[in-house]
């Protein structure tokens, strides 16, 4: 039976950590599979809660099969005493001692009970969030996350409104678009700020990645049978309402996503689901001292070898964490990353399928490099804000405060940014809105990605109890 | 000539999942009773009773509630039974839950 | 590459020890650059608390540097905008038992013979000083003068109140030289933008500044002391003072290499409360140290039980630039002319900084200064050859603690 000490620990139960999981029990390591949520799937395989019924879950989502292929992996696993599904806990840090690698993590009903976890080998597979860039009218009710309306409809079966603009940028909002069609909501138009001709100007990476291409044009076609516009080059840069939602105002933007005056068009809506693709959750690989480098997309994305193996000995790293990438990239990076573990717990040679699946990725990872470059925010986004659009949410930071502290102040890079406006220092420690006070900074190419060594909030008595877990 | 398809009132997200939900049940915010379905977070059922809002910023006061759906953005901050600063995306509602509009940090000065 | 016009000084280092330098400099009417590598603050200022204490610094120098600088925070707060959060809320030392009572009575009598103003506290007067404080303790004493400020919106607004007054900044350029003349005297710095001629450089480069030093041609053995610092979320005002308990003066003048914890509670305007401090060598290693927050988060509980079921948001680290004899190096280094120190401030830069300023100023102008400086002379440590052992700054040289 597997205890606390495991051969390999793996955080995160989305599709990389779940393939990488199955894989290493496979072969028959002692995992430690450690998340956050109550049910494997991560955001993206997000299911109804049991007690919801749905028996058609597979509607909300693509490949579930796929899902459903690596549950039954787990469970039986799990059932044969391979793999222990620490469900429930949110690990706060991730530390070396000696030749472990350490998890601490919040569990119990409500949070506040502390647990060490050891392991010899990590697998970080913790996923990403959702990459927000923010505009006046922003902060009013019935503006959301696209990516959080999506989770809040596969876990929950709701609605933010009944008639939702969907805007931002990236192949994500054509997913939310018709998932929110599909579930009732009238969709009058998808807004995206860049523009879907410049994925053709790469001929040959579109021709390696053919299911990419189709399911691009299922998007299409299933938007276009629920009527929903597609609007591109094109942002939403004001929203209607004094309590809630009662429309947008959508602009034409140039080459570098400058508005262009004078082309404002209001659409009616109660609700708005917005965002900028995502972006890598690595506080716990910047604790732990993983190296990083600047994807396509402008995101800091950890500095993985072909095995997925992280700058620091004993940790892999797979899926979003190394640049966004999608499912299916997810899928072989965990299953390559544990084949790497066993490799380095049991020694031997490499299986054929390891060559396979460096193939597969190195594909998808060129469609993914594309996907970033073709999304990546335009340097000319800033110029949508007024200065009292809130920046910062938590802190209710301004554009103009911001500016006031870059062009007065002397705040060249994002950390003296927030050490002089507080921008980013409020409860989500700037996940929302580090993006856009980095580029509201300065052009600093080279400013290291923002440290959280607290990957979320803890407890102080938990905090105080953690040296005491530690001796045991 | 495009077909059209205008929103179906029997299109709902319960019906797309081929829910059948265990029986519903109860809680309060602000005093006013909100249905809520089993397995659902307090900001789900919220939503499904239209209210989008149940907090209110520390320096500006403005109305806030649930943005990014996955427990990292901190904005549907909620009073729950007293206790402040829940997050309402995350936490199942319960039977006779008490949930009241956050004000300020959520502690009582 | 071109050169800039001459000027009086050059200050390298943009964190509150060089805007103090840069500020008062120009005050005094020289004409002044203050250049560095990164933005302002970015390096152990903006990881600081901003504490401004008297109370935990033994008779002596420091002490006396403390003082001085304690008044002159008092006359900035009048000139500079309310937005560096100055609040002189007094700090408030306690003690657990009746030992360590005695020692800070001691201490206490000491420092009141030096000039401070103390208060003894009677355990029972404890709880209407700090309501929150936790039963059991033995006493304490209030040191009225002790304060707090923003540390980096403190030297934002000293830099710019320079630059309205004359001085140049210049963010975001690294000195890579030091240049001297035939002589071998100081004549300016070079940066990749140009050069920036003056017959004086102020060294205020923090914990960088033993390889600043090395860049003039002369050692100063700088160590970096690591420090963590917990913010919780944000809470109603509970705790007034700046509250710590009576070990903590002990650790701070510790030469101990290994770790030390005492707790150190304060609130902020913006509602989070700090949580410290922390002491160990360990180089300039990033990394969390889980036993190290811990025991802050065990000893803050201690101290306020109310503190215990509120969150830490965040944790963080910075790095004080530590000198052997627990002094920082202040005024012309004797080896080369036209060199000034102001560095070497450990945990105490954003406190002693104007005091810092108004010396190097002195002496750069060649003025009295307005206190014996010679207890901080910059080359007390050996004549360049090296006497003291010297860390590698850039190599974490411990695991992590246990």
């Amino acid at each position: 039976m597997p205890s606390d000490h495991g051969d390999v620990a793996v955080v995160g139960a989305g599709p990389a950590g779940l393939a990488a999981a199955v894989t290493a029990a496979d072969a028959g390591l002692d995992v430690l599979l450690v998340d956050a949520a109550d049910a494997p799937g991560g955001q993206y395989y997000r299911a109804p809660a049991p007690g919801l019924g749905a028996i058609r879950p597979e509607a909300l989502h693509h490949g579930w099969s796929t899902f459903t292929a690596l549950t039954a992996r787990l469970a039986r696993h799990r059932d044969a005493g391979r793999l222990r599904h620490l469900t429930g806990h949110q690990v706060w840090a991730a530390t070396r001692t000696g030749d472990d690698r350490v998890l601490h993590a919040l569990t119990g009903p409500d949070g506040r009970e502390g647990v060490t976890l050891r392991a010899r080998r990590l697998v970080l597979a913790t996923g990403a969030v959702e990459r927000q860039l923010p505009f006046p009218g922003w902060t009013l009710p019935g503006v959301v996350g696209a990516a959080g309306a999506q989770a809040m409809l596969k876990s929950g079966l709701v609605l933010p409104g009944r008639r939702v603009v969907v805007a931002g940028s990236g192949p994500l909002l054509q997913a939310v678009a018709l998932t929110l069609a599909r579930a009732g909501a009238q969709v009058p138009a998808l807004v995206e700020a860049a523009g879907y001709r410049a994925y053709g100007r790469a001929p040959l990476i579109l021709a390696a990645n053919p299911d990419r291409l189709a399911e691009g044009a299922r998007h299409r076609a299933g938007l276009a049978r629920f009527g929903v516009r597609m609007l591109t080059h094109r942002a939403v840069t004001a929203v209607h309402g004094t309590q809630r939602v009662e429309g947008v105002t959508v602009s034409r933007l140039d080459r570098a996503w400058r508005p262009v005056p004078g082309t404002g068009r209001r659409i009616d809506c109660d609700a708005l689901a917005v965002g900028h693709g995502l972006v890598p959750q690595l506080d716990l690989a910047l604790g732990l001292g993983c190296a990083t480098r600047t994807d396509a997309d402008g995101s800091a994305v950890l500095r993985l070898d072909e095995d997925l193996r992280t700058t620091v000995p004993g940790v892999w790293a797979a899926g979003e964490t190394g640049g966004i990438g999608g499912v299916r990239l997810a899928l072989a990076e965990g299953e390559s990353a544990a084949l790497s573990v066993i490799a380095d717990a049991r020694g031997g040679r490499a299986p054929a399928r390891v060559a396979a699946l460096r193939r597969h990725r190195r594909r998808m990872r060129g469609f993914a490099a594309l996907m970033g470059a073709v999304h990546r925010p335009g340097p000319g986004w800033p110029e949508w804000l007024a200065p009292d659009t809130e920046v910062c949410r938590c802190e209710e930071v301004t554009a103009g405060a911001i500016r006031t502290a870059v062009d007065e102040l002397g705040a060249g890079d994002s950390r003296t940014a927030k050490l002089l406006t507080r921008a980013g220092m409020g409860w989500c420690q700037g996940r929302t809105c580090g993006f856009a006070v980095r580029t509201l900074a300065g052009p600093a190419a080279d400013t290291p990605p923002d440290r959280r060594p607290l990957a979320c909030p803890v407890p102080l008595s938990t905090l105080a109890r953690a040296v005491r877990s530690e001796d045991a | 000539m495009r077909r059209v398809r205008r929103r179906d009132p029997a299109r709902t997200p319960a019906a797309l999942a081929g829910a059948e939900p265990g029986p519903g049940f109860e809680f309060t915010f602000d005093g006013h009773p909100v249905r809520a379905l089993p397995g659902q977070s307090i900001a789900a059922a919220l939503w499904a009773a239209s209210v989008l809002s149940w907090r209110t910023t520390r320096v500006g006061s403005r109305p806030r509630g649930a943005f990014c759906g996955i427990g990292s953005c901190f904005e549907c901050l909620a009073m729950v039974n007293g206790r402040p600063n829940l997050r309402a995306c995350l936490l199942p509602a319960r039977p006779g839950d008490a949930v009241t509009t956050q004000e300020g940090n959520g502690h009582a000065v | 590459m071109f050169t800039r016009q001459p000027l009086d000084v050059v200050v390298v280092g943009a964190g509150v020890v060089g805007a103090a330098c840069a500020y008062y400099a120009t005050r005094s009417g020289l004409s002044v650059a203050v250049v560095d590598g990164g933005p302002v603050a970015g390096g152990t200022t903006g990881a600081g608390e901003g504490n401004l204490l008297v109370s935990d610094k033994p008779p002596g120098p420091e002490l006396d540097l403390a003082l001085l600088s304690a008044s002159l925070w008092r006359e900035l707060s009048e000139v500079l905008p309310r937005a560096v959060e100055y609040e002189q809320k007094g700090g408030l030392v306690v003690a657990a038992d009746g030992a360590s009572l005695a020692t800070l009575t001691a201490t206490a009598a000491g420092q009141s013979a030096s000039g401070v103003r103390t208060t003894a506290v009677a355990p029972d007067e404890l709880p209407d000083l700090e309501p929150h404080l936790a039963p059991g303790l033995t006493g304490g004493v209030l040191y009225p003068e002790d304060a707090q400020v923003q540390p980096a919106l403190a030297a934002a607004h000293l830099i710019r109140a320079a630059r309205d007054a004359g001085a140049s900044p210049h963010l975001g350029e690294p000195v890579t030289a030091v240049l001297t003349g035939p002589t071998g005297a100081v004549r300016g710095v070079r940066t990749p933008a140009g050069d920036l001629l003056a017959p004086a450089v102020v060294n205020a480069t923090g914990v960088g500044g033993g390889e600043f030093a090395a860049l003039a041609g002369v050692e100063l053995p700088v160590l970096p002391r690591r420090g963590f610092v917990l913010v919780t979320e944000p809470l109603p005002p509970l705790i007034r003072h700046k509250v710590y308990a009576a070990e903590y003066v002990a650790d701070v003048s510790s030469a101990s290499a290994a770790l030390q914890t005492s707790p150190v509670v304060e609130g902020t305007p913006a509602g989070p409360v700090l949580i410290g401090a922390s002491r160990e060598r360990v180089g300039f290693d990033r990394t969390l140290s889980v036993p190290v927050i811990s025991r802050l988060a065990d000893a803050a509980a201690a101290l306020f039980p109310v503190l215990g079921s509120a969150r830490v948001m965040r944790a963080y680290h910075g790095f004080r630039p530590y000198l052997p004899d627990h002094l920082p190096a202040i005024g012309p280094d004797r080896r080369v002319s036209g060199l000034f120190h102001a560095c070497g401030h450990e945990g105490a830069g954003i406190g002693l900084a104007p005091a810092t300023a108004a010396l190097v100023t002195a002496a750069i102008r060649g003025e009295q200064p307005p206190l014996d400086a010679e207890p901080f002379r910059p080359d007390r440590f050996g004549a360049g050859t090296g006497q003291q052992p010297r860390q590698h700054p850039a190599r974490p040289t411990r695991q992590e603690p246990r």
